[in-house]
């Protein structure tokens, strides 16, 4: 096996990565600041790819699907959070996740009824079509482009988090939500803004996915349990954790499936289960709460 | 007309009813000790006023404005601010974050900077540390911050549960000197305590409260001398 492979397998697992973090970070702020598991993230994505191939093709361009699409679908997101999940935070916390769990299978059924059960194919933008030579061998250049996009968005969100008011109110409300409250902040506001960003992002993921996968209503279930092996590694709630778990779960996944292509899925959940064994709380997680 | 006035509360978490028809009121510019055992309705009492009791009845004023229906965001927004028994420091957030999630929603505008090198002026031992992880400090340095966030906004009052729990006599007496200035300045207090002796001595005057409900009224001076009553409704 030479080195040259290796290195072409890490770039592709990067990339893998890559995607899975912008769905993984809405995932864990969700989690972190709501304390809801949102069961329809991984359809929500899958919405996302769908929202991203129709504006492409009525309009032409790719560009504008790339930035409109994550916006629309996060309005969707904003919508759902106002009107379903906001009337039963008074209640036990399964019923919002009874919620997600049946609106996930809503929104899957809806696509299939409109777009029908074959995925759609959707090409590579054309200016991003080829190759590039990287001397160690030729990688897709929209591989390096999804890799630089989703690099763009963590330093804004990373700005976002470390500069701003809204920032530091997100991170100190995403560990100790009560003593924002009498400290004059509305919560309720917050969490609103904080799930519409978070679906934004996995939509964000889904049309940077689209032209790689296959856009089907089923390309979601997968994403979603990836969703939740990179938040349980990265550590229930962080931010960094979720950074640093899906670019790891993307080259696990990426250099097991050159070894033996078969283990490639399993892989990822025995990563998760090595990562319970030494440190339950998570890579960047806390032991408690 | 009293600043904070309780009329009949009652307070409850989920099935426990825990606090029975609680009356007091405390006047603008005064400090009032509310005493009483452990389990007594003491933490409730401020939870219930501040908006954090699941369930609340009754009438609660703040200034002429009823609190009960209010969220709790909005009640800080009145000039109401909170020290609570656990101190709250958010993890992974510096001493400066910490001030500064105090003003994010403060009535007032108030000039960040300025505001904080107030609090710097107040608390010299929290100025050192202004770039440190709130939560890698001491206990006591940790109260001060609790009680820096809760003064940053220039509230008209101040309800600490337990200041001085578990904190070293040095920095109880700094405490004490703090909350007395602080009430010369015009700032009503509200304080909770365990440690019946200090917060006799700094107190105008005192609430006694037992089984969710209040028991005795005393200026804080007589009470200080009363070991009987001390004894009945204070001993652990």
């Amino acid at each position: 096996m030479d080195l040259q492979l290796i290195g072409m397998q890490l770039l592709s697992g990067a990339v893998l990565g890559a995607v899975l973090v912008m769905t993984a970070l809405g995932f864990t702020i969700i989690f972190g600041m709501l304390g809801v598991v949102n069961f329809a993230h991984g359809a929500l994505f899958m919405v996302g790819a769908y929202a991203g191939v129709m504006v492409a093709m009525q309009t032409g361009s790719f560009w504008f699907a790339l930035l409109v699409a994550p916006i629309a679908v996060g309005a969707i997101g904003l919508l759902i959070e106002r009107f379903l999940i906001r009337p039963l935070y008074s209640r036990p916390p399964d019923d919002p996740i009874l919620l997600t769990f049946g609106l996930g299978y809503v929104l899957v059924e809806g696509v299939r009824i409109v777009f029908g059960n074959d995925g759609i194919p959707f090409s590579t933008p054309s200016a991003l079509v080829g190759v590039v030579n990287l001397g160690i061998g030729y990688f897709p250049i929209y591989r390096l482009f999804v890799i630089g996009v989703v690099a763009l968005i963590l330093v804004l969100l990373w700005l976002g988090l470390e500069k701003t008011r809204f920032g530091l109110i997100v991170r100190a409300g995403a560990r100790d939500p009560q003593i924002m409250r009498v400290l004059g902040v509305d919560m309720r506001r917050l969490w609103f803004l904080v799930f519409g960003l978070g679906i934004g992002l996995t939509a964000l993921g889904g049309v940077l996915a689209a032209p790689m996968r296959n856009v089907s209503p089923e390309m979601g279930s997968i994403v979603l349990a990836e969703a939740f092996v990179v938040t349980v590694i990265g550590g229930l709630g962080s931010i960094a954790g979720a950074v640093v778990a899906g670019i790891l779960v993307g080259l696990v996944v990426s250099m097991t499936s050159l070894f033996a292509p078969e283990m490639a899925t399993i892989s990822m959940f025995a990563l998760m289960a090595l990562v319970l064994l030494i440190r339950p709380q998570g890579l960047f997680g806390r032991a408690s709460i | 007309m009293a600043l904070l006035e309780i009329e009949d509360l009652n307070a409850w978490y989920g099935a426990s009813h825990i606090i029975h028809g609680l009356s007091f009121a405390v006047e603008r510019g005064e400090i009032l000790a509310l005493v009483g055992r452990n389990g007594a309705g003491k933490t409730s009492t401020i939870k219930a006023v501040m908006g954090l009791m699941p369930k609340a009845t009754g009438r609660v004023s703040f200034s002429g404005r009823e609190l009960l229906p209010l969220p709790a965001h909005e009640r800080y927004q009145l000039g109401l601010a909170y020290v609570p028994e656990e101190r709250r420091i958010a993890p992974g957030l510096t001493v400066k974050e910490n001030l500064q999630i105090g003003l994010v929603s403060s009535r007032a505008s108030i000039d960040e900077v300025e505001a904080i090198d107030e609090i710097a002026r107040s608390f010299p031992r929290l100025k050192e540390r202004l770039d440190q992880q709130g939560t890698t400090m001491s206990g006591g340095e940790q109260q001060m911050l609790a009680i820096a966030r809760a003064m940053i906004s220039r509230p008209r009052m101040i309800l600490l549960d337990e200041p001085s729990e578990g904190i070293m006599p040095m920095l109880v007496e700094e405490m004490g000197t703090l909350f007395r200035k602080l009430r010369d300045s015009g700032v009503t207090l509200l304080l909770v305590e365990q440690n019946v002796e200090w917060a006799l001595k700094l107190a105008d005057r005192a609430v006694i409260i037992d089984q969710g409900t209040v028991v005795h009224r005393a200026s804080a001076a007589s009470l200080l001398a009363d070991a009987e009553i001390q004894e009945r409704y204070c001993a652990v």
